[in-house]
């Protein structure tokens, strides 16, 4: 089997690294598709949508007729969905991830809320829309509205923001408690002057990386019962009087980016293909966009802290 | 900061300190309380989940016997003549799952050995943000893809293709879960301690004999659980199904032809207006129950693998 010759043991290792290299140009074609095809899909929307990203293509309403239907009450009920996301979602997960990591003591509890946890971040996303068709639309009521959409995309981000928390947390080291709980201050004082504030990069990332995923979730918004043809905008969360705010626009109708898209993708006529592509493209953008400040945060905030 | 500016150089009477230690208390007590509800959503959740399925799906099955919906191999729940048979949908989930993991598998783990063990640190931190903005591509721009590049260019290679079919759909399905599988399995893999390693380097091993003989076994039981997510993704995945796949249930494992799932199911009902209480609104709940007990199946299965082939170092 061994062969004792000097010149049958370099044939070894010739052969040896021959493998080695080419599994090396394996594992770079591999790499390579991947990020190849992320090019290719966000270059071909660039170039199939280019001619409709015009100023009036974000000003306009939909339209039968598709060189004049926009993304306006698209991009609007995103903002405002992603508006209720996230107030319900941050407090909920951050409040959840340091009980879970500052407060909770091992009991058969918090080992199930963690197994749950874990578990919740497995379930499809269609399953949260049904979820919310059955416990918001129709056993709370809230009907078909912008709330019930922002309520659901919450809950489903919630397990990201919760696991990002808890590993903000857990990259504490033990002395600055120990140092806050020596000068007498409380276990809230601690978390509230302490925990939080240092935890605040890792935190923030996995909320945006979280809010990232819940603008481009087009199923269980639609199972909700987003509209998809939508020509109005909701009432304005300004009001005219004091205080200023106005709550009507949560019980509004409304439709989301990613179903806009879905609707000119789902019709034959080329003409709206070109929309479905400059809606895709602007999605795209703003996905990115998040991601590419998730990315700065973690590299840049993260760097200044040093213990 | 407050007991601070509260302190007064006056020496306070000790019924007072007294009284200020119980209101603190009682404070520390009822933030305690509000955290543990916050961490409680999560439960409320999984329970709220399970109830909406199983109370809807239980009124459907009071019409439709469980044994007729599970081998019945008609789909038809809009016709006059109802069938509710879960199997075409189930084809169809099973089929475009398979052609995903076809795809996933072999490149998201040739993707993690590479960035593992022959990639240099630049050339990882470079690629690293790609992948993940692979994964957070939205599922609808995938199914864009899918349809208006991905299935055209199958149709030159495979002439006679139909214009929706579950090869394309579970193609791009596929690209769109390698980063999930490959991060994973990366992570297994990166957390195989270098000890071992440097042991197959100095007996003579090459970086791939290395890579295939000791971190791969050492690193197992990570690896086959980010298979396990990246079918359990692929199961529930539905906006590119839903787009590319077709909406026609079809009972048929033939990639090559359009079909419908599971959660392709479910959307076409919602974008139609059934009343609510219907046995058509009743229908989604009962699909949506089989799609929870597959992917809850398989998250299960995971956690076992986790467990039972991991080696600790």
């Amino acid at each position: 089997m061994i062969p004792a010759d000097l010149s049958g043991i370099q044939r070894i290792i010739r052969r040896n690294k021959r493998r080695d290299l080419i599994f090396a140009i394996f594992g770079f074609i591999a790499l390579l598709i991947g990020v190849l095809t992320f090019l290719a899909l966000f270059l071909q929307m660039a170039f199939a949508g280019w001619e409709r990203l015009t100023p009036e293509f974000f000003t306009s309403f939909p339209s039968r007729r598709a060189g004049q239907a926009g993304i306006l009450s698209a991009w609007v009920g995103s903002v405002l969905v992603m508006l209720v996301t996230a107030v319900s979602a941050v407090p909920l997960g951050v409040a959840a991830g340091v009980y879970l990591e500052e407060y909770a003591t091992r009991s058969l509890v918090t080992d199930l809320i963690e197994i749950n946890v874990t578990n919740l971040a497995g379930v499809p996303s269609i399953v949260y829309g049904l979820l919310a068709l059955g416990v918001f639309v129709y056993a709370f009521g809230l009907g078909q509205s912008i709330l019930s959409a922002g309520l659901t995309l919450g809950l489903l981000i919630l397990p990201v923001v919760i696991v990002a928390t808890r590993e903000a947390i857990r990259s504490i080291p033990q002395h600055i408690r120990e140092g806050a709980y020596a000068l007498g201050a409380t276990r809230w004082q601690v978390t509230r002057d302490h925990i939080v504030p240092y935890s605040m990069p890792g935190i923030l990332t996995g909320v945006i990386i979280g809010m990232s995923r819940a603008i481009g979730e087009t199923a269980p918004v639609i199972t909700i019962g987003a509209l998809t043809f939508i020509a109005f905008l909701p009432e304005s969360p300004i009001g005219p009087e004091f205080p200023w705010l106005n709550f009507e626009w949560l019980k509004s109708g409304f439709t989301v980016m990613p179903i806009q898209m879905f609707n000119w993708t789902s019709r034959p006529e080329e003409a709206f293909q070109q929309n479905a592509a400059a809606a895709g493209f602007v999605l795209v953008l703003m996905t990115l966009a998040m991601n590419a400040i998730s990315i700065w945060i973690r590299y840049h905030l993260r760097k200044d802290i040093k213990w | 900061m407050e007991s601070l500016e509260s302190a007064s150089f006056e020496p306070l009477r000790v019924s007072d300190r007294l009284a200020r230690k119980a209101l603190r208390n009682t404070k520390e007590r009822v933030i305690e309380a509000l955290l543990f509800a916050a961490a409680g959503v999560s439960v409320l959740t999984t329970v709220g989940i399970v109830w909406v399925l199983v109370s809807e799906s239980y009124h459907f099955f009071t019409v439709v016997p469980i044994w007729s919906f599970l081998t019945d191999t008609m789909w038809t729940p809009l016709f006059a003549d109802a069938h509710y048979g879960i199997l075409p949908l189930l084809a169809g989930t099973l089929t475009t799952s398979l052609v995903a993991v076809v795809v996933a598998i072999p490149l998201g783990t040739t993707i993690a050995i590479y960035l593992s063990e022959f990639a240099r640190p630049a050339v990882r931190e470079a690629v690293k943000p790609f992948l993940e903005l692979l994964g957070g591509i939205p599922s609808i721009v995938y199914g864009y893809f899918a349809l208006i590049v991905v299935i055209p260019l199958l149709q030159l290679l495979i002439p006679g293709l139909p214009g929706f079919n579950m090869l394309g759909a579970g193609i791009v399905m596929g690209i769109a879960i390698i980063p999930y599988v490959s991060s994973l399995a990366e992570d297994a893999m990166r957390a195989v301690p270098m000890s071992m390693r440097e042991g197959s380097y100095a007996m003579g091993g090459t970086k791939f004999q290395t890579a295939v003989r000791v971190v791969i076994p050492a690193a197992l039981s990570g690896i086959l659980s980010a298979y396990i997510l990246g079918v359990s993704r692929a199961v529930g995945e539905t906006m590119i199904v839903a787009v590319a796949a077709g909406m026609q249930p079809n009972f048929t494992m033939n990639p090559m032809e359009p079909a419908q799932t599971i959660s392709a199911y479910i959307v076409q009902v919602a974008l139609g207006d059934l009343p609510h209480g219907s046995i058509g609104y009743q229908s989604i709940f009962a699909a949506g129950l089989s799609l929870m007990l597959m992917t809850l199946l398989l998250n299960v299965a995971g956690h076992f693998v986790r467990r039972r082939y991991r080696e600790a170092y």
